[in-house]
């Protein structure tokens, strides 16, 4: 279980996180929404701390993330994470990338390691891409290699920090695929995203964050259908009407619109 | 021109090549390390670290913004000011050390700090630790980076050997001289010398584009 309790960050004034309680429970899949800069992305980073928070504390299995670098590694253990950004190792190839933490962890013997990089391949559809390298790559397929290499740890909880923010819309398809099969394999994860209908498709419970708390959550249906709060309402109607456009054909860009 | 007396000074010549790889490969290689050294704990974020962050900054500064010149000759002067004798080899292997220790640490520096804060992240989540991090991930990565500025500083360090001659460490200028005085062909002598060092340097040189071909070769789709 991880849990956030009155979890408070600043970023030098700026107070990012104003309290934020959160359980996230064995098996479930929970997806956080909110407008850029609510805090969401600090939020989930503070969970395997690559932020350190600055008030409240953060249990991961009932034990508290922090104090020692031994503690924060222990909890790390069980917390794997995928980046906006990918962040592959450019200078190693894909075997090399996805066996590098857990040679250096020692998770596996070297057979069993072998047998779990071709089993984790397989499952996000690239044995064939074993020996390239990162930038040889399309953004999809590196996404879908960084969650691989963030499997073979074996972590009990995944973190997905916008896993398709960055990737080209053809593309993305391809990365919810993997993370959805990752749901129905029981796998709890925590995911930040601006892909609206996957978090309703996938989520099992639907957090909306504004300026550094949480303004309302609930099952996705709750939540897309009849949002409680006015801030989720005018943000779901801005996105939403974003994903119409998209499918009418109509983008607008720096004012300009364009009719196809 | 007249090189026929190039024979009879082959092994004077010979010599004095010798002298000069072995000052610059000294530089080269315990530059490099400790280049490599001060270079990592300059970019150290931990708070006890940060006297020894000063000192190195300060040595670095020090020895980036005063000529290589003027420094052998602090210390070719210095020491013996100070009741200290060494010889000048060692004053020389000394000084070309810690200059090319200076320099080298400001290019693996600026190396390790242009790597993306991404990838620190992903290793740290990945539950590695820092020295992992850095020996595995971010290191192997600047190299790549720093690989032909580093070759490029290796190539002026070899040829500003020939400072050394002016405090009598005897590698090529200072041979070349002496050459020179015996046999009073100062153009030739110093045609001579200038092949000796084209010998080292150029394919030294060569080497940058093969580096950066290989460098690059998984960059391509």
């Amino acid at each position: 279980m991880i849990e956030l309790k009155n979890v408070h960050k600043n970023f030098g004034k700026l107070e990012v996180l104003k309290g934020v309680d959160l359980t996230v429970k064995e098996g479930e899949v929970v997806a956080i929404i909110g407008p850029s800069g609510s805090g969401k992305s600090t939020m989930l980073r503070s969970i395997n701390h690559l932020e350190t928070i600055d008030g409240g504390e953060i249990l991961i299995d009932g034990k508290v993330m922090g104090g020692s670098a031994k503690q924060i590694k222990e909890a790390r253990l069980n917390l794997g994470m995928v980046f906006q950004q990918f962040n592959l190792f450019p200078h190693l190839t894909v075997h090399d990338n996805i066996a590098l933490a857990p040679k250096l962890n020692h998770r596996f013997e070297k057979e069993e390691l072998e047998k779990t990089i071709d089993e984790l391949l397989t499952k996000v559809g690239l044995l064939d891409k074993k020996n390239n390298y990162p930038p040889q790559l399309s953004g999809g397929q590196q996404q879908r290699i960084a969650i691989a290499r963030a499997l073979a740890m074996k972590p009990k909880y995944m973190l997905f920090d916008e896993p398709t923010s960055a990737l080209d819309p053809e593309l993305i398809g391809e990365v919810l695929r993997v993370i959805r099969q990752l749901a129905d394999d029981g796998m709890t994860m925590v995911i930040v995203t601006h892909e609206m209908s996957f978090a309703r498709d996938i989520a099992d419970r639907v957090i909306m964050i504004d300026g550094g708390v949480i303004i309302e959550e609930g099952p996705p249906r709750q939540i897309f259908s009849s949002p409680k709060n006015e801030r989720t309402k005018t943000f779901l109607k801005s996105i939403l009407e974003r994903e119409e456009s998209v499918k009418e054909g109509l983008f607008t860009t720096a004012g300009i619109e364009i009719e196809e | 021109m007249d090189f026929s007396w190039v024979p009879a000074y082959t092994g004077l010549f010979l010599k004095a090549f010798g002298m000069t790889l072995r000052l610059g490969a000294i530089a080269v290689f315990f530059g490099t390390v400790l280049g490599l050294v001060v270079g990592i704990l300059s970019t150290t974020k931990n708070r006890i670290l940060k006297p020894i962050r000063v000192i190195l900054k300060v040595y670095v500064e020090l020895l980036r913004g005063c000529p290589l010149l003027i420094q052998l000759f602090m210390v070719y002067f210095g020491f013996p000011y100070m009741g200290i004798n060494i010889d000048i080899s060692l004053t020389t292997f000394l000084v070309f050390t810690l200059y090319s220790g200076a320099y080298i640490a400001e290019i693996v520096r600026s190396g390790i700090e242009s790597i993306s804060v991404g990838q620190w992240e992903a290793g740290y989540s990945l539950d590695l630790n820092y020295m992992q991090i850095m020996f595995r991930i971010i290191l192997p990565q600047t190299i790549k980076l720093a690989l032909s500025s580093l070759v490029g500083f290796y190539i002026g360090m070899i040829k500003d050997t020939s400072l050394a001659s002016i405090i009598g460490y005897s590698e090529l200028v200072r041979n070349g001289q002496s050459i020179m005085n015996q046999t009073g062909r100062p153009f030739e002598t110093y045609i001579m010398v200038g092949v000796c060092y084209f010998i080292i340097c150029y394919p030294l040189s060569k080497l940058v584009p093969v580096i950066e071909r290989k460098a690059a070769r998984y960059d391509r789709a």
